[in-house]
C-alpha cells in the first residue's frame, strides 16, 4: 500500500510518497537526498544508517517511514549549525577518528544521544553507546577518544 | 632534516570535513536520473550443469527492462590478476562451480520488481559431485571443477641451498600444520555500480569502487565487448577496500550489461546477506612448517609447504601464494630454504587480496610455529628472532634487496615497551604475553605502463591543484600527496587542492591502491610534479632578480633569497613566471616507476616492492580458564615506516590493523554448511569485531630507517601493521594457558575444547 506521509527531519517538515514497507533509511536516501545516513546492512547489525529519534540513536533501517510520522528525526546534516560544526564532528577530525568515513555519520549520531543524556561518560558508557556501531578501519581507539574530547569541550563550552 | 614544515606533523585529513557532516558522496550515495535496479540470480548449488535456463515470465513483469543471461554476453573468460588463469566468466556458461555464481540478472524500475522477476527465472541445473576440501579436492578420482589434473591450478616451486642437507645439520627439527579459513574484507559499505551507457556515443561510463580505475576500464571493456577507449571507469569515495576491491566484481559486469541492454543507467548494488555469501577474502591455507636451528639459536633449514584453497576460480589465489615465497626468509636470515605450493580448486568462493595477501595467515603460522622452536630450545623469544634478524643490505634467497630494514629495532622497542622482561613468565595465572614480527612490501612494483603519475598546475592566483589518479578509501594518501606537495612549494595544506573523484578521462594514468604502494610511488611522484613546478618558477624568479636558482628556497608560502631580505608570495612569483611571458597554468609533471623485478610464477622468485616493511608487536592478554574466552588487554606496537610521514594517520592505520588482526585471529572467518553454502552471512555470525573486543591501549613507535626509495624516506605501513597481531596473541595465549591452537580462528570453543583436551579446564 502507498501512503502520502509528513516527516519531521532535521526541523524540516517534509512530504513524502512511501510504500509501507520502506524503512525510514530509504526513505531518507532516496526520497529525501540525505545520503548521509548510510546504509550497511539492512538488518540493525552495522549501526551506519543510525538517526536520533526523539533523543534516542536508533538504527533508521529498523523504522519503517510510516511508523517515523509525528516524530522528531535528526540525521547528520542536521547537527552542524552553518558552517560551525559540532563539537563531535570537530573532536572526530581532529582526533583522526575517521579513515574511509563510511560508519562516521553513524558513530556520531549514536554519540551525540548518548552525550545528551549523559554529558560526562565513563569510558566504558562510550564503548556501551556505540557497540551497534561497526568500523573496519579504525580499531575504535581513536573513536572512544574524539568522543570523550567532544564531551569535554562540550562541557566547557556549555554547548549542546 | 628536520626542518620540515609539513612532514611528521599530526596533520588532519582534509576530506574529513564533509565525512562528518555526511556531505562526502560514496560510490554506494550515487543514484542517477532514470535509474533502474539491477539484481542477481545466483547458483543455489555447489557444482552442477545448467540444462536450461527460463526467462521468459520474467522478462513479462511490468517494470522489467532487461535479464540476461550468458547468452546475452560475449563469454569472454577474464582473469583479475595479473598471475592470474583466465577461467572465469561473468555469468556462468554451463556449469556453475560455486554456491552464489551468477546466473542469470535482471534489471527493474526498483528493487522490489527486479527481486521479483529473479524468481520468476526458470533454471534447470543437473547436480555434480562436489569438493570443497583442498586435500580432498587433489585427491585422484575428485570431481574434476576444471580441466587441470588433481584440481591443482597451480604449483609454485622455490629452493635456495639445500634444506635436507639444513635439517641434518640441525640439532632440533620441528614441524607444525596450521589451518587459517577464508577472511573477508567486510567493509561496511557493500559493493556497489552505477553503468551509464550512451548509445549515441557508443561509450560506457562506470561509476565503480574499484582499486584499479585504470586497469579496469580494458578488463570491463573485454568483458562487455567494446574496445577500452568507449570505457569511461569514475570512482568516487569508496567506503574501505582493504585490497577486496581490487579484482573485478560481479556488480560491475552485471551493471555494464544491463546498461548496455536496457540503455538506462543501472545500479547493481549488493545487499548485506549477499555481500557476505559471495563476498571474496584472501584464501582458506593449509600451512606445514619445518625447521631447523642450532643449538645457539642460529636458522639452518626453513620448508613451507603451503596449500591455498583456490575456491572456484583462481582470481588472486597465485599471486596471494606468490606473495609468500617472497616472505618466507624476508625477517630472517635462513640459508637453506624451500617453498612447495598448490593452489588447489575446490566448489567454494574464489578469494581476492585482502590486507597483505596471503601473509596474514602465513606470518600468524610462521611465528606462531617460531615461539615453538624457541621455546624448545630454551630461549626467550625475542633472542632467538635478534639473532636471526635481517639487516639493511640483505638480500634474501628470493632476491628482495632491503634496502632499509628495522627489524631488529621493531623487536627491540616492543620487547621494551612492553615491559617484556619484567612480564614474561611472571604475569598472574591465565594472563600471557606474546610476540611476533612481520615484513611486506611497502611500495608494490606494478607491470604496465607508467606506474604513478602526478600533475600540479598553478593558477593565475597561485592556486595549486593536484591531479592524481590516487583517489581515497579511507587510509588517507590524497592527503598524504598534499603534504608533500605543500611541503616541497612552502606553502600551507589549506593551499592545495586535489581531486576527490577519478575520472579515467581526466586523471593521468595511476596503476593502483594496493601493496601499501601509495607513499613510495604516489610520494614519490608528487614530490617530482612538485619539483617539477619549483623548478620552472625559480627559473624565472632568478632570472627576474638577477641571482642564482640554487639561493632561492620555498618556505612559509614565500619565496626566499637565502642570505638576502628579499622575499616574494607564492602568488608574486608566479605573476612573475607569467610576466616574463611563460604560459599559465604552470603544471609541474611527476611519474614514478619503483625500481622492481617481477616476480618468476614458477617460483615466486623476485623483488617486487622498491621497498619493505617490517614491523613487530606485543600482546598481553587474560584467557578466561572456564570459558575459553580471549580479551586482549594491551598492544605494544613497532613499525619501521622508513619515516613517519603523518604520525596522526600511521597511529589509525595501526590501529585499525590490530583490530583487524585481532579479529581474524579470534573470531572471523567464512563457515559452509555440508552443501557449500555460506552460514556466516551476517556481521555477528562471522565475527566482525565491535568496540567490546578492541583493545583498552595501543601503544605505538614509529621506527625511522629512511628508506632510499621512498618520499624523504618514507615507507607504506598499511598492511604490515596488521600481520603480526594473530601470532602475537596466539602466542600469548599459549603464554596465559599453554595451549597450542594451529587452526584459526582461536575461538573460545577450541581454547575451551584444548583445556578439556589438556585436563586443565575449571568447569
Amino acid at each position: 500500500m502507498d501512503h502520502i506521509i509528513k516527516l519531521k527531519v532535521n526541523g524540516v517538515f517534509h512530504e513524502v510518497w512511501v510504500k509501507s514497507n520502506e524503512t525510514l533509511l530509504e526513505v531518507l536516501r532516496t526520497k529525501l537526498g540525505l545520503t548521509g545516513t548510510k546504509r550497511g546492512c539492512d538488518v540493525g547489525d552495522c549501526g551506519a544508517c543510525t538517526v536520533i529519534i526523539n533523543g534516542k540513536a536508533v538504527p533508521s533501517c529498523l523504522v519503517l517511514a510510516v511508523d517515523a510520522v509525528g516524530k522528531e528525526i535528526v540525521t547528520i546534516e542536521g547537527l552542524s549549525e552553518g558552517d560551525e560544526l559540532h563539537p563531535l564532528q570537530k573532536a572526530f577530525l581532529e582526533h583522526g577518528a575517521i579513515q574511509c568515513g563510511y560508519c562516521t555519520p553513524g558513530m556520531i549520531m549514536a554519540a551525540k544521544a548518548l552525550l545528551d543524556e549523559n554529558p560526562d561518560p565513563t569510558e566504558d558508557e562510550v564503548k556501551m553507546a556505540i557497540s551497534g556501531n561497526l568500523c573496519r578501519c579504525t580499531g575504535y581507539i581513536k573513536i572512544i577518544e574524539a568522543i570523550r574530547a567532544a564531551a569535554k569541550s562540550m562541557a566547557k563550552g556549555g554547548k549542546k | 632534516m628536520s626542518d620540515f614544515q609539513i612532514i611528521g606533523k599530526r596533520i588532519p585529513r582534509p576530506d574529513g570535513r564533509a565525512m562528518v557532516t555526511g556531505r562526502l558522496k560514496y560510490i554506494n550515495d550515487i543514484y542517477l536520473p532514470g535509474m533502474l535496479y539491477g539484481k542477481i540470480l545466483r547458483s543455489p548449488h555447489a557444482h552442477a550443469k545448467i540444462v536450461k535456463i527460463d526467462t521468459s515470465e520474467a522478462e513479462r513483469l511490468p517494470g522489467v527492462k532487461a535479464v540476461i543471461t550468458a547468452e546475452d554476453t560475449p563469454k569472454v573468460k577474464f582473469q583479475t590478476s595479473y598471475y592470474g588463469v583466465k577461467d572465469e566468466y561473468a555469468l556462468a556458461v554451463d556449469k556453475v562451480r560455486y554456491v552464489g555464481e551468477p546466473v542469470a540478472a535482471v534489471a527493474a524500475v526498483d528493487e522490489d520488481t527486479a527481486e521479483r522477476a529473479l524468481d520468476l527465472i526458470k533454471v534447470e541445473y543437473q547436480e555434480l559431485p562436489a569438493v570443497f576440501d583442498v586435500m580432498e579436492a587433489m585427491q585422484p578420482g575428485a570431481p574434476k571443477i576444471h580441466e587441470v589434473k588433481n584440481n591443482v591450478a597451480a604449483h609454485i616451486f622455490h629452493e635456495a641451498g639445500d634444506v635436507e642437507k639444513g635439517f641434518k645439520q640441525a640439532d632440533l627439527v620441528r614441524e607444525d600444520r596450521f589451518k587459517a579459513p577464508m577472511v573477508v574484507n567486510a567493509t561496511i559499505g557493500t559493493r556497489c555500480a552505477v553503468a551509464d551507457f550512451c548509445p549515441e556515443s557508443g561509450e560506457l561510463t562506470i561509476y565503480s569502487d574499484t582499486q584499479k580505475p585504470y586497469n579496469l576500464k580494458p578488463s570491463l571493456a573485454s568483458i562487455l565487448g567494446l574496445s577500452p577507449d568507449k570505457v569511461r571507469v569514475i570512482r568516487p569515495y569508496v567506503p574501505g577496500a582493504f585490497g577486496g576491491r581490487a579484482g573485478i566484481s560481479d556488480v560491475q559486469t552485471i551493471a555494464g550489461f544491463l546498461s548496455i541492454k536496457s540503455r538506462r543507467p543501472v545500479r547493481v548494488e549488493h545487499t548485506r546477506d549477499e555481500e557476505f555469501s559471495v563476498q571474496r577474502g584472501r584464501q582458506a591455507v593449509i600451512l606445514d612448517f619445518k625447521t631447523g636451528v642450532k643449538k645457539n639459536g642460529k636458522l639452518v633449514a626453513l620448508f613451507c609447504r603451503h596449500y591455498t584453497n583456490a575456491g572456484a576460480y583462481v582470481d588472486f589465489g597465485i599471486q596471494n601464494t606468490l606473495q609468500n615465497v617472497n616472505v618466507l626468509d624476508l625477517c630472517l636470515r635462513v640459508p637453506n630454504v624451500k617453498f612447495e605450493g598448490y593452489v588447489v580448486y575446490t566448489n567454494t568462493l574464489p578469494g581476492c587480496p585482502f590486507r597483505g595477501l596471503l601473509n596474514n595467515s602465513f606470518t600468524w603460522g610462521l611465528y606462531s610455529h617460531m615461539d615453538m622452536v624457541a621455546e624448545e630450545l630454551g630461549m626467550d623469544f625475542p633472542d632467538f628472532l635478534l639473532k636471526n634478524a635481517r639487516k639493511k643490505g640483505d638480500v634474501t634467497t628470493t632476491r628482495v634487496k632491503l634496502g632499509s630494514c628495522g627489524i631488529a629495532e621493531c623487536i627491540k622497542a616492543v620487547v621494551e615497551a612492553s615491559g617484556w622482561k619484567t612480564k614474561k613468565g611472571k604475569l598472574p595465572p591465565n594472563h600471557g604475553i606474546g610476540l611476533a614480527i612481520a615484513g611486506h612490501t611497502a611500495g608494490f612494483h606494478s607491470f604496465i605502463g607508467e606506474l604513478s603519475t602526478v600533475l600540479v598546475s598553478v593558477d593565475e592566483y597561485g592556486k595549486v591543484t593536484v591531479l592524481s589518479g590516487r583517489g581515497e578509501y579511507g587510509n588517507a594518501p590524497t592527503t598524504l600527496i598534499c603534504m608533500v606537495v605543500a611541503e616541497e612549494l612552502g606553502l600551507r595544506m589549506e593551499d592545495i587542492f586535489i581531486n576527490d573523484a577519478v575520472d579515467t578521462k581526466t586523471v593521468p594514468w595511476e596503476d593502483g591502491n594496493y601493496g601499501s604502494r601509495g607513499t613510495v610511488s604516489q610520494g614519490r611522484a608528487a614530490m617530482a610534479a612538485a619539483r617539477d613546478v619549483k623548478k620552472q618558477l625559480f627559473r624565472a624568479i632568478a632570472k627576474k632578480l638577477g641571482v642564482s636558482v640554487n639561493s632561492l628556497e620555498a618556505k612559509n608560502s614565500r619565496i626566499i633569497v637565502k642570505g638576502k631580505k628579499t622575499e616574494l608570495t607564492f602568488q608574486e612569483a608566479v605573476k612573475i613566471y607569467a610576466d616574463l611571458g611563460n604560459k599559465l597554468p604552470l603544471i609541474g609533471r611527476g611519474h614514478y616507476s619503483p625500481p622492481s623485478e617481477d616476480w618468476d610464477i614458477k617460483s615466486g622468485v623476485g623483488n617486487v616492492a622498491a621497498a619493505w616493511g617490517f614491523g613487530a608487536q606485543v600482546v598481553e592478554v587474560e584467557v578466561d580458564p572456564e570459558t575459553g574466552e580471549v580479551k586482549v588487554l594491551e598492544v605494544f606496537t613497532a613499525d619501521d615506516c622508513g619515516r613517519a610521514i603523518n604520525p596522526l594517520h600511521l597511529e589509525g592505520s595501526s590501529e585499525g590493523g590490530v583490530v583487524m588482526g585481532l579479529g581474524s585471529a579470534l573470531f572471523e572467518g567464512v563457515r559452509y554448511d555440508e552443501r557449500g553454502r555460506v552460514i556466516t552471512r551476517t556481521f555477528p555470525t562471522y565475527g566482525f569485531p565491535t568496540v567490546m573486543q578492541a583493545p583498552k591501549k595501543i601503544e605505538h613507535r614509529w621506527i625511522e630507517t629512511i628508506d632510499p626509495y621512498g618520499p624523504y624516506g618514507a615507507k607504506g605501513i598499511t598492511e604490515v601493521v596488521m600481520l603480526p597481531t594473530a601470532a602475537a596473541i596466539t602466542n600469548a595465549v599459549y603464554d596465559a594457558v599453554k595451549v597450542r591452537i594451529k587452526e584459526a580462528p582461536l575461538t573460545a570453543e577450541r581454547i575451551r575444547n584444548a583445556l578439556k583436551e589438556k585436563g586443565s579446564l575449571k568447569e
